[in-house]
């Protein structure tokens, strides 16, 4: 297949390692931001590839790990009551709130139902007048456009049965929160390629001067990433810190501008809540006031739920970059995709899923 | 609380920690497909599925032809050959008579293709909301020749794992049907019967240890079992492994893995290695280690 094949080309990826091991003097730490790279790293062993004083750490890009336990908790409940159909993206279903998940809502009887794409839920308001559908909208800047076109579609229709319940979250406002951070080590940093075909390598240029580190926009293949990782290392090695771009087949410097333009119009930028980061300024979306009519938290009354996190769990540092998944002493025992402690261990973008999935490790029996 | 099966490790704690401890006897202990019983020296295969597909009719098939090719199949994964079937349907209240009817007549035809014949029925009906559509249950019997002994617990460390052809069609053709996903080409369901292929390699070769077609859950649920069962370790050869450019693109779209995805017209064989050699050329099956 085009675009794949060359990009999982054995003796490409081989000759890419040669070069990082014929570049690499010193140790670095590297952050993959997307949990999309981090599955790839892991199925292919690239981790295992690299010169040994080169850190993959894995960073916080797991739209369905960092929705905060309140906002699961609050679909929950939404989809608990008898006039909502509560639609959401299928991963979201065996996320684990605070006592409970969409799944087992499911099978109490409420309407859950898995959409593709969010403007099949603006179909279902369409087609159940009677009922008030909503639309568990997550993500990273990747969503937010088709989710923006879903809000703008219902209000263009005037659905007043309608509604998003909106934890979108954005990239470089993470970056920088985790680059002040006292606890931090990482040196270099690849880009988030899906979210940087929306909004474009521009957003990224502050970052890379206010902490002179390097970042490279990346794919999600292994030569993508092999290639992301030769570029860091190149720079680090020559002391320079630029931003590069190596998915080029489909990051421009500006992006997509009317995806763009339809997030500006229905979303604006808020403080937002990161599930096991905690409160970063500036680094969501919310709907725009005159989208309020749209605002599931707006729309119902939901009142304020605050909740902690299992104490078991170590997502918080999982997702920081602190820790990695089999530090965690549930791993794999008490903590499985079937019966998952935090949310890294149900995502397809999950760190912990991605561990379980591609590494030998000790199951519970 | 029931969570839905997917056929992979779910079912499997479903069926360890509830069916098993209530039912277990040897037969059923051995959790192969079908069960093989002795009555006054024939060995008699016997299987049953339910079958709760959505849609009802999809390409390369629908409901009436599955409820035979899965049950014939099913028997013949125990070497069995399929002589009789039952089939049960559970309809909701409203149905289409129209449609009931084109269940049934693809029902027919795929019996008659297979060779096995509808011996007996039930049929119920459900208030409305109580069903989803049609639901069909149908149970098969064979005779298993003297000499042929599958069971999941029989591979061992040498053997080759052979597969028949191509995998993933038939739960990419659900699928894209199910949810309006529409490719270039439309993806078929592979929907089959594979009792003559079992036959023609029951000929072959003498040492085959095992058979399964991978229905839900895939190749990787269907091994994942006999690996369990026989206490062994299984390598595959991911190149290897046959999965049309379709299906590929539609798996690479969706996020899934192919080695997870439903057949219902594939076999898995784990044979000793020189049974490989001449399966291989006589059968045409797709060989990979």
């Amino acid at each position: 297949m085009k675009y794949l094949d060359e990009y999982r080309d054995a003796r490409i990826a081989q000759a890419l390692v040669a070069q990082i091991v014929q570049h690499t003097t010193r140790p670095w730490v590297l952050m993959e931001i997307c949990g999309g790279q981090t599955h790839t790293i892991m199925r292919y062993g690239i981790d295992e590839l690299l010169p040994c004083g080169i850190e993959l750490v894995h960073g916080p890009g797991c739209p369905v790990c960092v929705t905060p336990l309140e906002t699961i908790d609050k679909s929950i409940e939404l989809a608990l009551r008898p006039d909502v159909i509560l639609v959401s993206y299928g991963d979201m279903l065996r996320v684990p709130g605070s006592h409970s998940d969409l799944l087992r809502a499911k099978s109490q009887g409420a309407d859950v139902r898995i959409a593709y794409s969010p403007t099949e839920a603006v179909k279902i308001a369409r087609s159940n007048p009677d009922r008030k559908v909503v639309f568990l909208a997550i993500g990273f800047e990747t969503t937010a456009p088709a989710n923006a076109m879903a809000a703008w579609q219902a209000k263009r229709q005037g659905l007043n049965n309608f509604s998003l319940l909106v934890s979108h979250v954005l990239v470089p406002p993470a970056i920088r929160a985790l680059m002040v951070s006292d606890t931090n080590r990482v040196q270099g940093f690849i880009a988030p390629g899906h979210v940087c075909t929306v909004m474009g390598c521009k957003e990224y240029e502050d970052l890379v001067r206010d902490f002179r580190v390097p970042i490279v926009v990346g794919g999600f293949e292994p030569v993508d990433i092999l290639e992301a990782i030769l570029m860091l290392v190149r720079q680090l090695e020559a002391g320079e810190a630029k931003l590069e771009n190596q998915y080029v087949r489909s990051v421009s410097y500006a992006g997509n501008l009317p995806a763009q333009q339809i997030m500006t119009e229905v979303f604006e930028v808020a403080d937002q809540k990161w599930r096991g980061i905690g409160s970063i300024p500036q680094s969501g979306l919310r709907l725009r006031e005159e989208y309020a009519s749209f605002d599931a938290d707006r729309v119902f009354d939901l009142g304020e739920i605050t909740v902690d996190e299992p104490a078991e769990c170590i997502s918080a540092q999982v997702l920081r970059g602190l820790k990695k998944p089999p530090e965690c002493p549930a791993f794999g025992m008490r903590c499985t995709p079937e019966n998952p402690l935090g949310a890294p261990m149900v995502s397809a973008e999950g760190a912990c899923a991605a561990y379980y999935h591609y590494r030998r490790h000790p199951v519970a029996s | 609380m029931l969570g839905h099966g997917s056929g992979g490790k779910l079912s499997a704690e479903l069926i360890r920690d509830v069916f098993l401890p209530a039912l277990r006897n040897p037969v059923l202990a051995r959790l192969d497909d079908q069960a093989i019983v002795s009555v006054n020296g024939q060995r008699l295969a016997i299987t049953t599925d339910s079958f709760v597909v959505k849609p009802l009719f999809f390409p390369g098939g629908d409901i009436g032809s599955l409820a035979v090719h899965g049950t014939v199949n099913d028997l013949a994964m125990g070497g069995a050959t399929p002589l009789f079937l039952s089939s049960a349907f559970i309809i909701e209240e409203g149905f289409s008579i129209a449609e009931l009817r084109r269940i049934v007549n693809s029902m027919q035809q795929a019996a008659a293709a297979a060779g096995v014949e509808v011996v007996t029925g039930d049929t119920k009906v459900v208030e409305r909301g109580k069903g989803d559509g049609v639901f069909i249950n149908t149970t098969g019997i064979g005779l298993v020749p003297n000499g042929v002994e599958l069971s999941a617990n029989r591979a061992r460390p040498g053997d080759k794992v052979l597969l028949s052809g191509s995998i993933g069609e038939h739960g990419i053709a659900i699928l894209a049907q199910r949810e309006g996903l529409e490719f270039e080409t439309q993806i078929q369901s592979d929907s089959a019967a594979l009792h003559t292929l079992v036959a023609d390699m029951l000929v072959a070769a003498r040492e085959i240890r095992c058979m399964r077609d991978p229905t839900r859950g895939g190749v990787s649920s269907a091994l994942n079992e006999i690996a369990a069962q026989s206490g062994v370790g299984i390598q595959l050869e991911e190149h290897e492994i046959p999965v049309c450019e379709e299906v590929r693109g539609a798996c690479e779209l969706l996020g899934l893995d192919p080695l997870y995805v439903a057949n219902e017209g594939k076999l898995i064989a784990i044979v000793a290695p020189a049974a490989a050699q001449a399966l291989f050329k006589r059968c045409g099956v797709i060989r990979w280690d």
